[in-house]
Order: C-alpha cells, then sequence, then structure tokens
C-alpha cells in the first residue's frame, strides 16, 4: 500500500516534469559511471508502458567514430558528411545587394544601399551611400566585419573611405545594428579618422505597413561629431539631422518604387559655416526613387 | 495508380512479383485517367532524373522518378525482402530515404549519415526486410531536392489478415510545388524570413477593427514577436498539390456509393502543415504513421509534413470534395472524390488565417477573448478562386483566438536560459518558453473552434499493446529553438553546423524525450529508424509515431526504445528548418562498446 501510494505520487509529480528543473538529468552528463536508481517496479499492473514514469539513469558516452565509416570507409564517408554537416547544416553562405534609397530630389539624386556575403552569424558588408547635383557632394563607402551578438543586434567593424567632399577621408569605423523592441532597426556607428577627427550618425527607421504591399516609412537620422572640422564645414556637436517619411508600394518584395518628403536641417556651428559658405541650412524636399534588391 | 480494388491488387503482387519491373507501371483495378503508377516485384529499379511536369496548366521543372513527379507507388509485402536499385541520372548527387521504416542504418538513405550519396551516374541498390505494414513515403534527403518533386508513397501489405476492413483504396499525397528552386526559397527566407508572408498584419486591418487591437499590437511589437508569422513559404509560391496535380487539375478518385474507402493520406511536402477535411464525409482515422490506430471519427486532422493517416470513409452516391488547407490559409490543395468521373462537388472557401496566441509563445493556457476576422488586404494564392457560393461548410464559424488585453506577461521572461540549463546562448535562440504546456490535446493553430470534431494526439490510441512496456530507464529535454529574424532553427541553440555530438542511446534502453518547443512555429519532428510512443495518458497502448508536430510554445514527451543500432537522423521535417540546421545525429551503440 505504501509502495503503490509512492508510486502514484511519482507519477503525479512526473506528468508535469518540464515544468521542473531538469538540470540533474542533462543527456551530456558523462561524469557517472553507475547506471542510476532503476525506476521502481509497476506495483500496479494497470499502470505500464507511457504512464510509468522514467528513471533517473545517466546518459551514455557519447560514441565515435561514426558507424557508417565501418560499412562505406571513412574516405567514402568524409565528403558527404561535410556537406551534410555543414552545407547542408547551417552553414549555408548568402549574398545580397540591397539599394535601401536610390532616389531624386529637388534637381539632385542621393543613394544608399549595402551589399553582403556570409552566413549567420559572421558577415562582410560594404555601404555606400552619398548625394549630388550635378556632380558628387559626397560619396563615401565602408567595409565591414558583422558579427552577429545577439538575437537581434549585429556588432560592425572596420574602414570607411569618403572620396567626397575633398580633401579624401578615410576612417575606423565601429557600430551597432538591429532590431530594437517595437520593431524599429536602428543603427549607430562612430567614425575616427586618420586626422584623429571624431564622428557619430544615427540612423533608425519603421516600416508601416497600409496594407500587405502600401508601405509607410519614418526615418530619422541624426550626424555628430566631437570638433569642429572646418574643411568639410563641420561645428562640433548636433551637425545635422534629417527626418523623412516615405510611401512605397512592393510591386515585389524585391522591388518598390516610393515618394516621400525628406526634411533636412544643418545645426549650430555646422549651420553657421555653411551660411559663410553661401550653402543652405535645410529645409522641406520632395523625394522619388526605388528600394530594390537582388 | 490510385484506384485499386482488393481482387486487383492481388493480381498485380502476383504478376509482378518474381519478375522485374522496369519502367513499366502494372495497371491494376479500374484505369482511371489519374491513375498512379506502381512499382513491386523483387527487384524495382528507380531511375531518377529532371523533368517537365504541368501543374494547373502551366509547365514547370521537376525532379522525379522513372519520368514522374510524385515519384510512382511504392509496393511492399511485409515478410519479404525489398531490393530497390536506386540509379542517378542527375548531375548532383541523391539519395533516397524510406521515411518510416525500420532498415538497417546504412540502408537508411541519409548523405553523411548512413551512407555516402549516389553519385551522379550511379546505382545502389538498397537491400532490407520488410518489418512493418502500413502507409508511409520515401524522398530525396540530398539538399532541397524533395522541395523539387522527388518524393513517393510506399504502400506495404500486412503479412496477416488487414484488421482494417476496406472495399477499395486511394493514396493521397499532398505537396507544396514552387516554380522557384529550393535555393531561391531558402536565400528568400535567410535574407527576409517574412518574405512569402502576405497575411501581415496592417494598419488598414486595425482601423478596420480586424486581427489585434492596439494595445496587443503594441504588447507583441514591444516582444519583437509577429501573431502572423504562422508559415514561412506560403501560397504565395507554392501550389498545393494533390498525387502531384493542383486544385484547379482536380485529381479525382472514384468509388461505388457506400464502400468503405481507405484513404491513405501523406503529407510528402516541404514546408506546408496541412489542415484536411472532406465537407459532409465524417474520416474514421484508422492509421496514423502506417501504425493501427483504435478507429476514431472526425471532421478535419491536421497533418504535419512528413505524417500519414489512414482514414475510412464510406461516401454516398455524391461527390465531395477533400480540401487540404495550408495552416496559414493561404492556399488549399483540392481533389475530388466522386462515383463517376466529371463530377464535381462545392469547394469551400479558404478560411481566415489564425493568429499565433501567449500559448504559442510558450506562456502557459490561458483564455481567449473573441476573435476579429483577419487583415482586409491578406493575399491568398490561386486556389481561393475554386471556391463555390454553394459550398456547405463552416467557414463563418471559423475563429481565431486571441489573448485577452488585460493579461500581464511582464514578469514572465522571454529568453531566461535558467529555464534550459544546456542551452547554448547563442543569436539562434530568439526566445524560451517559460511555460511549455503539453499541448497534445490541442488540434493545432486555427482548428480551436472550427465547429466540428477535429483529430487532437490525445484522441489516438494504438490497437495493440506496445512492444516494449517498460519504464523509460531517464528523460532528456531536447529544446527546438529558433529566430524567426535570422532564419536560424536548431535543438538547444545549436545548428548542426555547431555541433557534431549526436545524442546518444545505448542499444536497447528506454529514455523518455521531452520536446520542447521554444519556437512559435510548429515543428514536425522525426526520428530515423525508430517509432516512439507518445506520451499522452495511453499506457501501454499509446500511439506509435516516426513523425511528430510539436506545437508553438508546447511541448511533447515521447518514449523511445533505442532499438535499432547505428547512427540516425533526427530533424525538423520542415525542409528549410532542417537546412537552417535543426538537425542533429542519434547513435545507437551496444552497451560498453566504444563503436
Amino acid at each position: 500500500m505504501t509502495a503503490r501510494l509512492a508510486l502514484l505520487l511519482a507519477i503525479g509529480t512526473a506528468t508535469p516534469a518540464w515544468a521542473q528543473d531538469h538540470a540533474g538529468h542533462g543527456q551530456m552528463d558523462h561524469s557517472k559511471t553507475d547506471h542510476g536508481t532503476p525506476p521502481p517496479p509497476p506495483a500496479d499492473p494497470a499502470v505500464s508502458g507511457t504512464d510509468l514514469p522514467p528513471g533517473d539513469a545517466p546518459a551514455p558516452p557519447v560514441p565515435m567514430p561514426h558507424a557508417a565509416d565501418g560499412i562505406w570507409g571513412a574516405d567514402a564517408m568524409a565528403n558527404s558528411r561535410k556537406v551534410m554537416m555543414a552545407d547542408e547544416g547551417g552553414g549555408q553562405r548568402f549574398a545580397q545587394v540591397l539599394l535601401d534609397r536610390l532616389e531624386w530630389r529637388d534637381g539632385g539624386y542621393r543613394w544608399e544601399g549595402e551589399g553582403w556575403f556570409g552566413g549567420d552569424l559572421h558577415r562582410l558588408v560594404v555601404k555606400s551611400e552619398g548625394e549630388g547635383k550635378d556632380r558628387f557632394e559626397s560619396a563615401e563607402v565602408q567595409a565591414l566585419y558583422s558579427h552577429a551578438v545577439g538575437p537581434y543586434f549585429n556588432l560592425q567593424a572596420g574602414v570607411r573611405h569618403d572620396s567626397r567632399p575633398t580633401p579624401k577621408r578615410s576612417y575606423a569605423v565601429v557600430g551597432v545594428e538591429g532590431l530594437a523592441p517595437y520593431w524599429f532597426e536602428v543603427e549607430a556607428h562612430g567614425f575616427l579618422s586618420t586626422r584623429g577627427e571624431l564622428t557619430g550618425r544615427v540612423e533608425g527607421y519603421y516600416d508601416q505597413r497600409i496594407t500587405q504591399r502600401l508601405i509607410a516609412q519614418p526615418r530619422a537620422e541624426l550626424n555628430l561629431s566631437a570638433q569642429d572640422v572646418r574643411d568639410t564645414g563641420l561645428g562640433s556637436g548636433l551637425t545635422s539631422a534629417e527626418l523623412g517619411l516615405r510611401l512605397r508600394y512592393e510591386i515585389a518584395r524585391e522591388f518598390a518604387p516610393y515618394v516621400g518628403v525628406a526634411w533636412e536641417r544643418r545645426f549650430g556651428d555646422t549651420r553657421r559655416f555653411a551660411r559663410a559658405r553661401g550653402a543652405d541650412a535645410g529645409g522641406v524636399e520632395l523625394v522619388a526613387g526605388i528600394r530594390a534588391w537582388f | 495508380m490510385m484506384t485499386i480494388d482488393r481482387r486487383g491488387l492481388l493480381r498485380g503482387a502476383a504478376l509482378s512479383s518474381g519478375g522485374l519491373v522496369l519502367g513499366a507501371w502494372t495497371p491494376l483495378g479500374a484505369n482511371t485517367p489519374d491513375a498512379m503508377p506502381v512499382v513491386s516485384g523483387d527487384l524495382i529499379e528507380l531511375r531518377i532524373a529532371r523533368l517537365n511536369r504541368t501543374v494547373d496548366g502551366r509547365p514547370t521543372r521537376a525532379i522525379g522518378i522513372n519520368g514522374m513527379s510524385p515519384a510512382p507507388l511504392i509496393r511492399l509485402r511485409e515478410g519479404r525482402r525489398a531490393r530497390i536499385r536506386v540509379t542517378n541520372d542527375l548531375d548532383v548527387d541523391t539519395s533516397l530515404h524510406w521515411h518510416g521504416l525500420l532498415v538497417p542504418f546504412q540502408y537508411d538513405g541519409v548523405p553523411g549519415v548512413s551512407f555516402p550519396g549516389i553519385a551522379p551516374g550511379q546505382s545502389f541498390l538498397y537491400d532490407f526486410p520488410v518489418r512493418q505494414n502500413g502507409t508511409y513515403w520515401y524522398h530525396s534527403h540530398s539538399g532541397g531536392q524533395e522541395q523539387t518533386g522527388l518524393y513517393g508513397p510506399i504502400v506495404i501489405d500486412p503479412a496477416a489478415p488487414d484488421p482494417v476492413a476496406y472495399d477499395r483504396e486511394h493514396v493521397i499525397v499532398l505537396s507544396d510545388h514552387s516554380r522557384a528552386s529550393p535555393e531561391a526559397i531558402f536565400r528568400r527566407l535567410k535574407v527576409q524570413p517574412g518574405y512569402y508572408n502576405f497575411q501581415r498584419q496592417t494598419l488598414a486591418g486595425l482601423l478596420a477593427g480586424r486581427d489585434q487591437p492596439a494595445e496587443n499590437r503594441k504588447h507583441w511589437g514591444a516582444m519583437r514577436m509577429d501573431p502572423a508569422d504562422i508559415a514561412d513559404a506560403t501560397g504565395a509560391t507554392y501550389t498545393y498539390l494533390v498525387n502531384g496535380h493542383g486544385p484547379a487539375d482536380n485529381w479525382t478518385g472514384t468509388f461505388r456509393a457506400g464502400e468503405r474507402v481507405r484513404l491513405r493520406i501523406v503529407n510528402a511536402s516541404a514546408m506546408t502543415t496541412f489542415n484536411v477535411r472532406i465537407p459532409n464525409l465524417p474520416l474514421t482515422i484508422v492509421q496514423a504513421d502506417g501504425l493501427n490506430v483504435a478507429p476514431v471519427t472526425v471532421d478535419e486532422f491536421q497533418i504535419g509534413v512528413a505524417e500519414t493517416y489512414d482514414a475510412i470513409v464510406i461516401p454516398q452516391d455524391r461527390a465531395y470534395t477533400l480540401v487540404g488547407e495550408s495552416v496559414d490559409r493561404s492556399g488549399m490543395a483540392r481533389a475530388t472524390l466522386s462515383p463517376r468521373a466529371g463530377m464535381v462537388a462545392p469547394v469551400p472557401p479558404l478560411r481566415p488565417r489564425p493568429l499565433a496566441t501567449m500559448t504559442d509563445m510558450g506562456m502557459g493556457t490561458m483564455d481567449h477573448a473573441p476573435p476579429r476576422a483577419p487583415d482586409p488586404t491578406a493575399e491568398q494564392n490561386a486556389s481561393r478562386r475554386l471556391a463555390t457560393d454553394d459550398a456547405p461548410d463552416h467557414a463563418a464559424m471559423d475563429h481565431e483566438t486571441m489573448e485577452h488585453d488585460g493579461m500581464d506577461h511582464g514578469a514572465m521572461k522571454m529568453r531566461d536560459f535558467a529555464a534550459a540549463p544546456q542551452m547554448a546562448k547563442t543569436p539562434g535562440v530568439q526566445t524560451i518558453s517559460p511555460m511549455p504546456a503539453d499541448r497534445t490535446g490541442y488540434p493545432g493553430q486555427g482548428l480551436e473552434n472550427v465547429g466540428h470534431r477535429v483529430l487532437t494526439y490525445r484522441q489516438l490510441r494504438a490497437l495493440e499493446r506496445n512492444p516494449d512496456v517498460r519504464a523509460a530507464g531517464r528523460q532528456i529535454d531536447v529544446h527546438l529553438t529558433g529566430n524567426m529574424e535570422r532564419f536560424m532553427w536548431g535543438f538547444d541553440g545549436k545548428r548542426m553546423v555547431d555541433t557534431h555530438e549526436p545524442f546518444a542511446f545505448v542499444l536497447g534502453e528506454r529514455v523518455r524525450i521531452n520536446l520542447i518547443n521554444d519556437t512559435m512555429m510548429a515543428h514536425p519532428i522525426h526520428l530515423h529508424g525508430h517509432f516512439f510512443e507518445l506520451v499522452t495518458g495511453q499506457g501501454d497502448h499509446a500511439p506509435r509515431k516516426h513523425t511528430v508536430i510539436v506545437q508553438p510554445g508546447g511541448m511533447v514527451s515521447v518514449d523511445l526504445t533505442a532499438d535499432a543500432p547505428g547512427d540516425w537522423a533526427f530533424h525538423c521535417h520542415m525542409l528549410y528548418h532542417m537546412l537552417a540546421g535543426m538537425m542533429r545525429v542519434v547513435t545507437v551503440r551496444p552497451a560498453g562498446g566504444a563503436a
């Protein structure tokens, strides 16, 4: 009677066992060599099969070599094993070229895009952005190593080169990009030029689906500088900001034309420097462009 | 050949036994236009090659066997020997795996695990005793070839009298076909995991009072979880097939009124969970994954990728529509059962797609608020146009559920590694179910309130007593993990490429495996070379399966007798989940032996 009661209790506690901690049953625990406590014999013959609670025997050691090697030979198996374990087991590499913005605006043009190559965790990213009217006003390219540091974020480091404005500049780059709560795509990068100038850029956007294919994208970008950079017209502090709202229609996932508005403004000394050389301090523009990837 | 009366079957078996059936299928029974070829006999020749096929009138490319896709029905007999010679006429390696068959591991057909694969121009002879009977299937285990059409059904006739009485049988192979290559589909899912989802929540839906109210959207957004993420690859790329025929092709199986018709239903999809029903015709489930179960009569059942169910139906003198609706309702497979060729039945409309709930995120079970209709701009594939006005169905009664607004889940941690000690802390783990519920009594997403009987695993009871009724000597937890933003999938936070360490078992030992789904998607988990018992309160008559759906945020316990020595594949049968790394090797070795 006591044994039967104990068994019933054991069943009662084992059934919702997933709510409990199984740390003691880790399947790769090789430290024990005994065979554990065998489960109690069923006192009630009506309780059998899957109604019986499991015991706590230790896991066996992990065997090597592979069983198939003994039949077909290790050499014959080597290549197919590599394919199965890596090439078809999560180790694939992919590439994408994304033209996030290729747009026309008030007599000028602007582009921002990136290409990447790599797997789930490690990627090489090449980014480029710039703008111009009759000729390039700014043009930059970055080459970054991107490493997944969590479910949503990547740490990035590499180099950046600006061919415009002149004089040309090169930078070391460190930053993060990823998906923030509430589905905001965000990125922040710091740039240290070969001349010792420290600048930064923070960007974010949000894709608001209006329908399955019509998407409104508010977007913000802030540029910062730790010091005045007179020959590129930057003053220290917040140098410029841009807010945009673009409405795109995804004819296909890979191809979406858009229209929108962009508001741009320079701040502080940057604004003063721009005025001094006769450039405007910013304003509102209509934009039209395409977003495409392949 | 799909329409087979049993006398014809025996005649056919007699004709082909002892002979070599090469390229010529023995036509059995009535020769309907939709007849599926059968291969059987002492030596079966299968030749794998690329071919052209037509689906719903559109030409497309495929990989098939003996000139056809799906591949021919392989008919075997329990107690005989199967000798199957497979010749590879492709320019890449290939393989065939006999799904659910208990074979020596070296003939299990998984390149890199059980054998080296079959090189271009080479032949490979599979040679194994047939130790079981029932409905099974076979498919390539190389890359994405399964998606490209390299799959077919297997029927094994029992050595003893069949406990299931029937007058006629039809094999129903459900599958998903795309004109895009498997490489392209996989890449798109990697680059943009929501690429194929055109049924997401939108602002238009919010303003129209559809889907989640604003408060819930905000809450789910805070967690970076999309409740409309029901399927990865959808009707946006797939046409859903019955025996290789699209919904407009309308494959038709015939019967005589009042006959007991046995439907052998196989889900040979790459990525699609189907909800199967035949309006106005109850389905009596008599077999699951090839093994007999006590008859249970339902109106609908969910079938995961690689599962099989046999159902007995007794149709009257009228036509019926067989509907295999994709779980996300982005499209349907459709066929007709009819007493005469040319008759059709009304086709019900696609029902609204469901939304995931807190339970699907592993936050326990909870009450659900009244449903709201899905997004007004949601897109479904061409099969939606087949719906007829007179369809007698319950579409209007379909309610997807939604959690209470007011519930506070803030205290529940979404990614607490303390809940899973063996879990690797990798970017491949987006969430860990804090309270995974046993969902074997759950009919499947979108089937909670359809207004008729829907099968659950808890209703399955083995017809015969289980062969091994010992208690499990130990138990292990296997976490099904993923990151839907990176399309990474694995076990215990690790992809196949991250660890070559197998799940090790001693020959003859009995182990309880707790499959815990830490993701918001259902995973059909398949172990090669074994059946396992589902722990669903059926004692020593537990249903034995080779593939089990672990519902989102839920868990399933199975008891396994590791009785087949060798190395075996263990994986999610969603093709692109497997290719993303949701696979591991299981080793079964004698006690004390190093190898």
